[in-house]
């Protein structure tokens, strides 16, 4: 199953419903295009739901790292939303947890970012 | 001791992605069949997905001349899954820790390091050309002998 995604936005941040496996080839390579598309737009506050994602490997992961330090560099926050055990369980183990600003509500988390 | 050998498969793949697929789905399969529960499933797919990987990817780089080997053996003891690749070959020991403060935020480099975390061995062969990496998951003792 390949990785899908849909933007929203709500008040000024743009959602993006994740769902499927971020992996090595497909998954990995939509989740890049679409925060840059994101970028492209001026839109810098991006909050990755990941709620409905059943499985990312060590590339999804390196993406997600990539992704993270895209948009800091571009001045704005990614945060992450509605992680599956799995998903929490992998950002302990390789100590990105607390790299990352992990939210489990959305409405919290969007009224987290910087505005 | 009597054979202890209960079923073993191997297969010479091409260097693809479907390769790296088919791979990981053997040892879902092969891993749910020695009866470990639904987490260490799980962790040894994922495990056996990032040997994969480096093999196509890192040791082939996806050069069609070029196959993975991959065997999948379970005994009483123990799962156990080589995966070869025909490449340059990987010295363990150069890959830089992806812990480190200097590298948690790479891209890449945690494929060897999650293999470790959910494996309870994993050896390295060099094979001249290639690296033959050997991941062994252990069966607990209820487990043993079905």
């Amino acid at each position: 199953m390949s990785m899908k995604v849909s933007t929203r936005q709500v008040d000024g941040i743009t959602i993006l419903d994740m769902s499927g496996r971020i992996t090595l080839g497909e998954g990995s390579v939509t989740l890049r295009d679409a925060v840059r598309d994101v970028l492209a737009k001026g839109t810098k506050h991006i909050l990755l739901n990941l709620g409905d994602i059943t499985y990312i490997d060590s590339s999804g992961i390196g993406e997600l790292v990539s992704a993270f330090t895209t948009v800091k560099n571009s001045g704005g926050e990614l945060k992450l939303l509605n992680l599956t055990k799995k998903v929490h369980d992998l950002l302990q183990i390789t100590k990105l947890y607390t790299v990352f600003d992990v939210k489990d509500d959305e409405a919290s988390a969007i009224a987290s970012f910087t505005k | 001791m009597a054979d202890s050998t209960t079923s073993r498969v191997s297969f010479t793949l091409d260097s693809s992605l479907e390769t790296v697929n088919k791979i990981e789905q053997t040892a879902e399969l092969c891993a749910v069949r020695a009866g470990f529960d639904e987490d260490t499933v799980s962790n040894i797919s994922m495990a056996i997905r990032e040997a994969a990987v480096n093999a196509v990817l890192h040791g082939n780089a996806y050069d069609v001349n070029k196959s993975v080997k991959a065997s999948f053996e379970t005994t009483a003891e123990a799962l156990t899954i080589r995966i070869a690749d025909q490449g340059p070959g990987l010295d363990p020991d150069t890959i830089p820790d992806p812990l480190a403060p200097e590298n948690i935020l790479r891209g890449s480099g945690r494929g060897i390091f999650l293999i470790r975390a959910f494996m309870d061995e994993v050896h390295f062969r060099q094979l001249h050309p290639g690296t033959e990496l050997t991941l062994i998951k252990h069966r607990p003792p209820a487990q043993s002998g079905t």
